[in-house]
């Protein structure tokens, strides 16, 4: 048997390295895969927790976080493009007009 | 041991796969990249018993929304992307931070034990209930209201998608 805790560092380690993503690339669309990757992280150590704790409720929540998963993704890429088609870039240096 | 053995491939594979997902320069390949790493996530969860978010797992990520992306990927002008720095000037900080957060994240997790009374949600149970079943009778029963409000989250993503990605007609 596996112990939790191997799960709970993998799901950690995933979970980091999507941090890592969205703190230092440059591409909008590689920072929204990072915060999926973060999502997908947490979904592995809360179906970890469902199975050795013996309640499905755990899987109810990832069932929800993946719905969220879904609208953030549509929102998020229809923003990217709104912005796309005003800056013809994909990259957050260059996008400052909120800057006072 | 046949077990670890599974779990030791499975979680080797995830953390190389989401590493070159955050580093690879072209968006095209950081998506195919994402895709074998949510099969392989969809895998420890059949390891974990849970055939149906494994099932979703594939269908909605694997299907959904990482076509959406690489729609996207393709609007994008990937002549320009190839030429410039793919990092931020201070990467190592990120870096930095990241590292710092899981080291401490991993060291409290090492010393952590779960003490809690098994749940009624055994082997048995849902062997004999089978998996959708139990997941759904939860789901339509004691999550109805959340899931109501999940359908509603859903339709205001695809209204707003619409009116964002929209072209704007001008009318003079």
């Amino acid at each position: 048997m596996v112990p939790l805790n191997w799960y709970l560092m993998l799901s950690a380690t995933v979970f980091m390295i999507g941090v890592f993503g969205f703190l230092t690339r440059k591409n909008i669309i590689i920072m929204f895969m990072s915060v999926e990757l973060m999502l997908n992280g947490v979904n592995i150590s809360l179906v970890a927790f469902s199975h050795y704790l013996q309640d499905l409720r755990g899987q109810i929540l990832v069932f929800f976080i993946i719905t969220v998963a879904a609208a953030e993704a549509a929102i998020g890429l229809a923003i990217i493009i709104a912005l796309f088609r005003n800056k013809s870039t994909a990259h957050v240096d260059e996008m400052n007009e909120m800057k006072g | 041991m046949l077990a670890k053995l599974f779990f030791g491939y499975y979680a080797a594979v995830i953390i190389l796969l989401s590493l070159l997902v955050v580093t690879r320069k072209n968006p095209v390949r950081s998506v195919m990249w994402m895709l074998l790493l949510f099969f392989h996530i969809a895998s420890l969860y059949l390891f974990l018993n849970a055939e149906f978010i494994a099932a979703i797992q594939v269908i909605v990520y694997a299907g959904a929304i990482l076509v959406l992306f690489l729609f996207v990927v393709l609007l994008l002008n990937l002549r320009e992307e190839l030429k410039v720095k793919r990092f931020i000037g201070s990467w190592p900080a990120g870096l930095f931070v990241s590292a710092a957060i899981l080291a401490i994240v991993i060291n409290v997790i090492r010393s952590f034990v779960l003490v809690a009374p098994p749940g009624r949600y055994s082997i048995e149970y849902i062997k004999e209930a089978t998996h959708t079943k139990a997941l759904g009778t939860i789901l339509y029963t004691e999550y109805l209201f959340p899931f109501e409000i999940a359908s509603l989250v859903l339709l205001i993503a695809i209204i707003g998608a619409i009116v964002l990605a929209k072209r704007k007609t001008r009318s003079h």
